[in-house]
């Protein structure tokens, strides 16, 4: 961290953060560098695996194609924000009850993904469960047991717990 | 090479004349850059030939969606996640909303915007064959003012454009008259998210005593920039939509295209494909005339 580079402000589950970044910096590399939020993963650094997955205002987006100073007054949501009070999410339960984490290098982004379907669409439909996914590559080829998960949380009635973590803006 | 952000300067003025100022301050010198899903993917590659960027995320002058008495503005910052959640473009302007599907997944959409994706000037682009089909306008401006240019002719090159260095695009401009013509898009791709098209075709027809009389075909990957096919639409005005008239339109469609050839497709696979999609819709504007 230099003091050379000017602050960029944002929230990040919750709590507001300040970090001194050349603007150019992706958001993945400031929330794992500089916040050691290490959640989020780099997979292609270009936007087609999604496990660099994080909620920004209230929408999915990709951390690696972010430069940290459109992040300005954003509230951000990453995977460890949705634990909460030392118990995990629900959406993290079904992941573990069904067996939705091979690897684990996709699940933060997966999680966040599901995170993001549920809010805006508590009981998606297979399709619509595979659309919000669609663009969160599990090179396990796990997807069955991932899309499995997010049945069995939407039918948890965790789509009410999914935006309590959130911090959306909106 | 991965990129290195501290040899890219990046600022937010926050605004549409504070950023025109910059840019007629110092023509050339910055690279806008909007949702970034493009020019991010360059950086992260560490081949962003861009030193000086300014950000045009959150300018609330570029985002909108207007629907006004014979047209739909869209601002150059509207993302394509914006145009899926509108009802008037959903209702409206179907092909537009059915392409704004397709880009990448939803965390692409929630930031690629439809001006990026012109500007950018893919000739694969996603949002362009329906475009292309609706006859849309493009508005540019700068401090010196806006001029409107149909968007079929917007692009010059591969990934030239109209576009004066102290310019911005503003807005897209797609007139609604087509709503009771035939009207077909599809795009061939390796699967439904993610992947860039291998080739896509938007069209809009209008038939008047089962023959042709306006006919539009927009396409994406069968030139080095979005184009309309104009030669095979005119091929087309006076006749019947029938397997012959498909058979005479695939030969001047196969004259007319001149495919990219590229890690996604090769030439030949394209023009076999962009053929069989004309001939899709013109035996649908069959099957849709008998019905009639």
């Amino acid at each position: 961290m230099s003091v050379l580079w000017p602050a960029v402000r944002f929230t990040v589950n919750g709590e507001v953060r300040e970090v001194h970044a050349p603007p150019m910096k992706r958001l993945l590399d400031v929330l794992r560098e500089e916040l050691k939020l290490t959640g989020a993963k780099e997979g292609c650094g270009e936007g087609e695996c999604g496990s660099c997955s994080v909620r920004m205002n209230g929408e999915l987006v990709n951390s690696c194609l972010i430069p940290v100073l459109q992040a300005e007054g954003a509230e951000i949501q990453t995977v460890e924000g949705l634990a909460a009070n030392g118990k995990l999410h629900p959406i993290q339960e079904a992941f573990l009850q069904c067996g939705g984490a091979q690897c684990g290098i996709c699940t933060p982004g997966m999680l966040m993904a599901t995170a993001q379907l549920l809010a805006a669409n508590p009981h998606p439909n297979l399709a619509e469960i595979r659309e919000g996914l669609a663009g969160n590559l599990c090179r396990c080829t796990g997807f069955i047991r991932i899309f499995e998960s997010v049945v069995v949380a939407a039918t948890r009635d965790s789509a009410s717990a999914t935006d309590e973590g959130a911090h959306d803006a909106r | 090479m991965r990129g290195n952000a501290e040899l890219h300067d990046l600022i937010a003025p926050g605004n549409l004349t504070a950023v025109l100022d910059l840019l007629a301050a110092e023509p050339g010198k910055w690279t806008p850059i909007a949702g970034g899903t493009e020019l991010m993917v360059a950086f992260s590659a560490g081949r962003l030939n861009a030193p000086r960027l300014v950000s045009l995320w959150g300018i609330r002058d570029l985002r909108f969606i207007e629907r006004r008495e014979d047209s739909i503005a869209i601002g150059a910052g509207t993302t394509f996640l914006d145009l899926r959640k509108n009802a008037a473009i959903a209702s409206e302007l179907r092909l537009l909303a059915r392409a704004a599907s397709w880009i990448g997944s939803v965390a692409n959409q929630s930031r690629a915007t439809l001006g990026g994706n012109l500007v950018n000037g893919s000739p694969a682009a996603d949002s362009s064959p329906a475009l292309l089909a609706y006859d849309a306008e493009v508005e540019m401006i700068s401090l010196r003012g806006r001029r409107r240019t149909l968007y079929a002719e917007f692009h010059t090159g591969y990934k030239r454009n109209v576009l004066a260095p102290d310019e911005l695009l503003y807005a897209i401009h797609v007139p609604l008259r087509f709503a009771r013509y035939r009207q077909y898009l599809r795009k061939v791709g390796t699967r439904r998210a993610m992947a860039i098209a291998k080739v896509a075709l938007g069209a809009t027809a209008m038939l008047e005593e089962e023959v042709v009389r306006e006919i539009r075909l927009g396409a994406a990957s069968l030139a080095p920039y979005p184009v309309r096919l104009r030669r095979t639409e005119a091929a087309l005005i006076g006749r019947k939509p029938s397997r012959e008239t498909a058979d005479a339109a695939r030969e001047v469609l196969l004259a007319e295209v001149k495919p990219i050839d590229d890690i996604r497709s090769t030439e030949p696979y394209r023009r076999r494909v962009a053929a069989n999609l004309l001939e899709e819709f013109l035996l649908g504007l069959q099957r849709e005339g008998r019905g009639a």
